[in-house]
């Protein structure tokens, strides 16, 4: 689960996190008081959505104006807050549609001296959390382990103890702070890590963490996203959650029980088991098609479940056929052609239906759809199964 | 011979009196799995399938001999569990529960290799030596005893990979379902160590899917110290970056885990990738044959 940088920081800020002073804003006529609240002469203005690269994203029709905005006073405040709320910003990470602006952070300006990166996550390989930071701030870290790795310094850390005073000393000397800076990197950087601990994040991300010209280490921006199994102990995050920056299909499928993706393709697939239904996605691709979707019903799909499935897959206008593969283990092949027989019945099929049994009880499953004088195209194999909705979508067209 | 487990394992299930513990140990005893108890705190005495129910792993394991757990408890206490079960002296540990937050798994991952236990899972299907012992969720009748080791990240991708060995009249060794989850108790090397070992293992088979870097760590090791013929599928060739496809473990992160560069890094090291999820058995027959023509 994601949240937004204002959320973010709100907790950073409780954990003894250093960000500067700032108020949210779904007025623009707010924005003046806010502008005099957080103090100073200088404030930014900054659109929140869930997508990152904000900074360098761009409104929707008005290349001009930018996802975050430097200004100078009250009314100017108002102004940048008036373009940004209500108007879509489009950055590398939202698509060419872009994600509405419903909220605005109006933070106080710093003055910085240096800009670094500072990022948590989980370290598969070693199965420990690790934290990375890099002198190369404000640029994604992608990019520098890809250009320049030996600038990216790393610190495992046990999530119960937390992160040692020596590797904050470590990671010190190699960004090459020294003096009070090291002493505020200290509080800063263990603090972080106790977050990360604290909250099951799967990512805290500081960039740019700045180094101020007192010295002092700040949060200039901040990402976090949490470990979706660990919500069910942390009922105040997950009250953070906001929909409005989701994919609406995926909430709803989510809701029903349901594991769904969405895809840009014209082939929507159901298929049961996670691993099954990435394969599924690949060999429609393989044998010239475009999945539209993502779709695990799970193990232990019941009608009501498939039934939802199809509404989801159909509702996609993209979608010009489906395809259903299930491999039935402890699922028997018979209960899942019932589902699919009775969902079928229920909603009526807009488009063709390709479905692939095989496993427990396939004979009497496929005997079922055949029998049901429904439009169901059944195959025999995996490969049979692609072809035969690659070719009755392509006919359509 | 095979793997890990056998006709002498004696395996209790944590969480036998739930739902899914219960049906899953009517499934593994119907297999002619060695169940030889139970465990659910606060129930003991009681008996599910005429298995003998304890309130502690530590008194199942004195009871019954017990050598082997597999878990199906909430996955609020499925670290718990572990550590139970661990503590009790279990050297085969399979958890199938799925919902585990990461971070519970980073204490039990060090404790599990501290006691040179094995730990499958969390979020797994479980593991078979067809024939002889399955332990977890697996139908069992897909299977048949023979040569090819399986080792996967899926479920059903894996009964998918096993029906056709199965159908190739290949077999199976022993079959394990990894887990889909960031961090799981076992890993392809540790397994692809075993299989390599074992004399009845004349090929293995890895299912891998994005997301980590377990696949080029596997491909790696084939690489240096495999010399039985292996053969893969990474599924996901299709999933877009920074999208949880299922599996809290399958995501593009960074831009790295995708599925071209584990397909990359496996095709060096001289494994037989499949392109399509059809193609999994031959692709061992085609890496069993090439290894013959060396």
């Amino acid at each position: 689960m994601k949240i937004h940088e204002f959320q973010a920081k709100h907790l950073l800020r409780e954990a003894g996190v250093s960000v500067l002073p700032g108020l949210v804003v779904r007025q623009p006529d707010e924005a003046a008081a806010a502008f005099h609240e957080v103090g100073g002469h200088v404030a930014v203005v900054k659109a929140q959505i869930h997508a990152g690269g904000r900074g360098k994203g761009t409104l929707l029709g008005d290349d001009a104006q930018r996802g975050v905005q430097l200004v100078h006073s009250a009314t100017e405040a108002v102004q940048v807050a008036r373009r940004l709320l209500g108007h879509k910003l489009v950055t590398v990470q939202t698509g060419p549609e872009g994600q509405p602006v419903r909220q605005i952070l109006v933070e106080k300006g710093c003055s910085i001296a240096r800009e670094l990166y500072l990022g948590i996550v989980l370290d598969r390989a070693a199965a420990r959390p690790v934290v990375m930071v890099s002198s190369e701030g404000g640029v994604e870290i992608e990019q520098v382990a890809a250009r320049t790795p030996e600038r990216i310094f790393r610190e495992h850390f046990d999530p119960v103890v937390g992160l040692h005073s020596f590797q904050v000393r470590k990671l010190c000397a190699k960004l090459g702070l020294t003096g009070p800076t090291v002493r505020s990197a200290e509080r800063f950087f263990k603090s972080l890590c106790h977050v990360f601990a604290r909250y099951d994040c799967s990512l805290v991300e500081i960039n740019p963490l700045v180094v101020t010209t007192d010295g002092e280490l700040v949060a200039l921006d901040a990402k976090m996203t949490f470990d979706d199994n660990g919500l069910f102990r942390h009922p105040e995050i997950a009250r953070l959650r906001d929909l409005d920056e989701e994919e609406p299909a995926e909430v709803r499928a989510a809701a029903a029980g349901l594991s769904y993706v969405k895809l840009t393709g014209n082939i929507g697939c159901l298929v049961n088991g996670a691993g099954l239904a990435m394969s599924t996605m690949d060999l429609i691709k393989l044998h010239g098609g475009e999945p539209a979707n993502f779709l695990d019903v799970g193990g232990g799909a019941d009608t009501q479940q498939v039934t939802e499935a199809f509404r989801i897959l159909l509702d996609d206008p993209h979608v010009q056929g489906v395809l259903v593969n299930i491999f039935g283990g402890i699922a028997r092949c018979t209960t899942i052609a019932a589902a699919l027989l009775e969902a079928s019945r229920q909603i009526g099929f807009r488009v063709p239906l390709v479905v692939r049994l095989e496993g427990t009880e396939v004979e009497e499953g496929r005997r079922m759809l055949a029998e049901s004088g429904l439009n169901i195209v059944t195959a025999d194999s995996l490969t049979d199964a692609a072809q035969k909705i690659v070719a009755a979508v392509a006919a359509q067209a | 011979m095979s793997i890990l487990v056998d006709q002498q394992t004696r395996v209790i299930c944590q969480g036998i009196t739930g739902t899914a513990g219960r049906f899953h140990t009517r499934g593994c005893l119907a297999y002619g799995t060695r169940m030889v108890g139970g465990v659910t705190p606060g129930k003991g005495g009681t008996e599910v399938e005429g298995l003998p129910v304890f309130d502690t792993v530590e008194a199942a394991v004195a009871h019954t001999g017990a050598n082997a757990t597999m878990i199906f408890v909430p996955a609020p206490f499925t670290a718990d569990a572990i550590y139970e079960a661990l503590d009790a002296g279990i050297e085969i540990i399979a958890a199938i529960t799925e919902g585990v937050p990461a971070l519970d798994m980073v204490g039990v991952y060090a404790a599990v290799h501290r006691r040179r236990a094995r730990l499958i899972g969390p979020n797994c299907p479980g593991l078979i030596t067809p024939g002889a012992c399955k332990i977890g969720i697996m139908p069992g009748y897909i299977h048949q005893p023979g040569s090819v080791g399986v080792i996967s990240r899926s479920g059903t991708l894996t009964y998918e990979a096993v029906w056709q060995t199965t159908r190739a009249g290949l077999g199976q060794s022993t079959c394990v379902g990894l887990g889909g989850d960031p961090i799981v108790g076992t890993s392809f090397v540790e397994l692809l160590e075993l299989f390599e070992a074992d004399p009845q293992t004349e090929a293995v088979l890895l299912i891998g899917e994005i997301g980590g870097g377990a696949e080029e760590e596997a491909a790696a090791y084939v690489r240096q110290y495999v010399t039985k013929p292996v053969a893969a599928f990474i599924a996901g060739r299709t999933a877009p970056p920074g999208k949880r496809m299922g599996h809290a473990g399958a995501i593009i992160a960074g831009g790295k885990g995708t599925a071209g560069e584990k397909i990359e890094a496996l095709q060096e090291a001289g494994i037989e990738v499949a392109d399509s999820p059809a193609d999994m058995a031959q692709a061992v027959l085609r890496a069993i044959s090439r290894r013959r023509d060396r």
